[in-house]
């Protein structure tokens, strides 16, 4: 169990960055999913953390201690692997069994430990099998046995649930989260999917472009995102942008948003006038007839309990989530109400948040 | 207009029509006929006498011998039958079958040392070259290194031309170096020319095996040399074992180069076998003999490894 920190870490390949700068610590015991696109960088920060890829600057410290340009066998941690990477010439309890006979256990130790470990995650019928034979979710599983029969330090999880379908990839969510708190190791889990992170971990990084764009609980990052990136990236259909051009100043309650006041929570700084955005979850719109912003709508996806309108506006297309019972026409104009204390305000240039009272704590790190 | 409709539903894209599968057969026979045609005519000449060997019309029914076989294996001299007729009678069958012929066993040819030396270097030259080359495939496979495109491509470039091309300065150069008409020499030299084609054999296959499996045991607690050796290898065997056969192929065959540069001590098989024909008249069923043995250890090696093989030529063109 360990405490995992992140200094000052940069990764170039060539010319590319793949990694700029990031700073980070992961409490012992933590859930840790690092969140992005593909191409963020989150898998090679993972790889560095495991010792598989080395670092052009910073530090890794586990539980306090430099490993920076430790070999990944001298970390004492676990990576689980998206393709698994269950060696296909062992059985299940082979590929379990491997890293104990890496470290040169004796044969009967190993064998009780491997039982042990399938007990937990319930594949005591599997040890004889071939993996090839295996469905993917067992697969999963073998993997995961592998990573844990060790004991490690820190579990570094690369997308595991990318290969399964999308059903099983729920299942194992539940399995994941469940057998965490059982364990309590620390784990970092790498993931494209918001689902899964917002699902599973204590704590999310969200990842863009090599940077670290914020590092939250989901509900953080989710209503407080510190960056358009963020506030686009997390939440399906992402946060609506209204783009205005305004100052602001410390203490305001309203913002003019073209001809129009729309209350916001309270601003906390002052803002020469520039290109802002408003923005707005799916959520928070309503229809109301006296509204002063207006919109026709343009299209209505039905999802069961709720239906997601869209709205074009003069200042751009506006996607709402309405309770599917609401009626609504295409083509007829409405007039959009926001929930004023939940509405956030960026700054278009730099990408980041407006400190507002929504906000609080988050911030980029 | 029914009918033309029914054929076209019943065509399927994945099951061939039993006409295309009995022309696809018969093409494959006709293949294999004639390409075994010629070797089984080599092992049957290899048991017939001399005069059914050059006869004409050729023969495909006569009497069988070991003549060919014996002659290959032992030098005789011609004697008077008078001289023969006052020798004590013969000791085995073979020196029987040779007095019929007015002869004597002056003793054994140098064919078994030329196989040895065959033996020697071609599966010599063959292990170093795919030991060699899995190191290289699978340092050009894994690891970033500097003008990786252009190292491959320079080894390449070696079999660009016919490797004939550089016999004079190769013979210099083993000249200098005391390698001519050495076993080490031609195990060198066939290494090299095969540690190109190993390369890039090699790479192709390791490529095709996901690099998580090593970094899996990295992490699990081997050392790189280690995850190569317990975890690459036993997945590249196939590879390993395809490679292997190209490589034994190409140095078992090789003529050119063993001609120039041995002629004793170190003597292969090819340039040995022509020689058998300049012993005494063309002895055709001695060079058939001869031409038989040569064949067996590839056909062996091949036969041992072909569940590989076969994996190993398709390998990459499906994914699992």
């Amino acid at each position: 169990m360990a405490q995992i920190r992140v200094e000052n870490l940069r990764k170039s390949f060539d010319q590319f960055t793949a990694v700029e700068g990031s700073n980070f610590t992961i409490d012992d015991g933590t859930f840790f999913a690092m969140l992005g696109p593909s191409g963020c960088g989150k898998t090679t920060t993972l790889r560095m953390i495991a010792g598989l890829e080395l670092p052009t600057e910073g530090k890794i410290l586990l539980d306090g201690e430099d490993v920076t340009l430790r070999r990944a066998a001298a970390r004492d941690i676990a990576f689980v692997f998206q393709l698994f990477a269950l060696y296909p010439h062992m059985n299940v309890a082979g590929n379990i069994g491997f890293p104990l006979k890496c470290q040169g256990m004796g044969r009967r130790e190993v064998r009780e430990r491997v039982q042990e470990t399938a007990r937990l995650l319930r594949i005591e019928h599997l040890l004889s099998s071939k993996t090839s034979k295996l469905s993917g979710g067992d697969r999963q599983r073998v993997a995961l046995g592998r990573a844990m029969v060790r004991r490690p330090k820190a579990f570094l999880m690369d997308e595991p649930l990318g290969a399964l379908d999308a059903e099983f990839r729920h299942l194992m969510c539940g399995e994941l989260r469940d057998l965490h708190d059982r364990i309590g190791a620390t784990t970092v889990y790498v993931t494209h999917d918001q689902l899964e992170a917002m699902s599973m971990a204590d704590q999310i990084a969200v990842m863009n472009k090599g940077r670290v764009e914020q590092i939250g609980s989901p509900q953080e990052v989710y209503d407080r995102p510190a960056s358009m990136f963020v506030a686009d990236f997390i939440g399906s259909p992402p946060m609506n942008f209204l783009r205005f051009e305004s100052g602001l100043r410390s203490g305001d309650r309203a913002v003019a948003f073209h001809s129009v006041s729309v209350e916001v929570p309270e601003i906390r700084e002052d803002h020469t006038s520039a290109p802002l955005a408003l923005g707005i979850r799916p959520e928070h719109i309503r229809f109301a007839d006296a509204a002063p912003v207006r919109g026709e709508v343009f299209g209505a996806e039905y999802l069961g309990t709720t239906q997601i309108v869209t709205v074009d506006t003069a200042h751009g297309r506006v996607a709402a989530r309405l309770p599917s019972s609401a009626s609504v026409r295409i083509g007829e104009t409405v007039g959009l109400e926001f929930h004023s204390e939940r509405l956030a305000l960026f700054d278009v240039g730099s990408g980041l948040a407006i400190r507002t009272a929504n906000e609080g704590i988050a911030r980029r790190g | 207009m029914t009918a033309v409709l029914t054929k076209s539903t019943a065509h399927s894209i994945v099951e061939a029509s039993p006409r295309a599968k009995a022309v696809a057969g018969g093409l494959v026979i006709l293949y294999a006929v004639i390409t075994i045609l010629p070797l089984l005519w080599i092992v049957a000449t290899a048991f017939k006498s001399q005069s059914d060997a050059i006869a004409y019309p050729p023969k495909v029914i006569f009497q069988p011998t070991l003549e060919g076989y014996v002659n290959l294996f032992t030098v005789r001299t011609r004697q008077t039958p008078d001289f023969i007729a006052k020798l004590p009678p013969p000791e085995t069958w073979y020196d029987k079958l040779v007095r019929q012929r007015d002869m004597v066993i002056a003793g054994p040819s140098k064919v078994v040392p030329r196989f040895v030396n065959s033996l020697i270097i071609g599966f010599g030259s063959t292990f170093l070259a795919v030991f060699l080359g899995t190191l290289a495939a699978y340092a050009f496979s894994r690891f970033r290194i500097p003008l990786a495109d252009d190292l491959l491509f320079f080894i390449l470039s070696t079999r660009m031309m016919p490797p004939v091309a550089v016999a004079i300065p190769i013979y210099l150069m083993y000249r200098q170096l005391n390698l001519t008409d050495t076993r080490l020499g031609m195990i060198l030299l066939y290494t090299a020319v095969n540690v190109s084609l190993a390369v890039w054999l090699l790479k192709g296959f390791i490529d095709e095996i996901p690099r998580e499996y090593e970094e899996a045991a990295l992490v699990d607690g081997y050392t790189r040399l280690q995850a190569l050796r317990k975890v690459v290898l036993p997945q590249a065997v196939t590879g390993i074992a395809a490679t292997a056969i190209f490589c034994l192929i190409f140095s078992w065959n090789e003529y050119a180069f063993a001609v120039l540069l041995t002629s004793g001590e170190a003597q292969t098989m090819p340039p040995f076998i022509p020689f058998i024909i300049g012993e005494g008249g063309q002895d055709w069923p001695a060079v058939a003999a001869a031409t038989t043995l040569f064949v067996v250890p590839i056909v062996l090696f091949t036969v041992l490894l072909r569940k590989h093989l076969l994996r190993g030529i398709t390998f990459g063109a499906v994914r699992k």
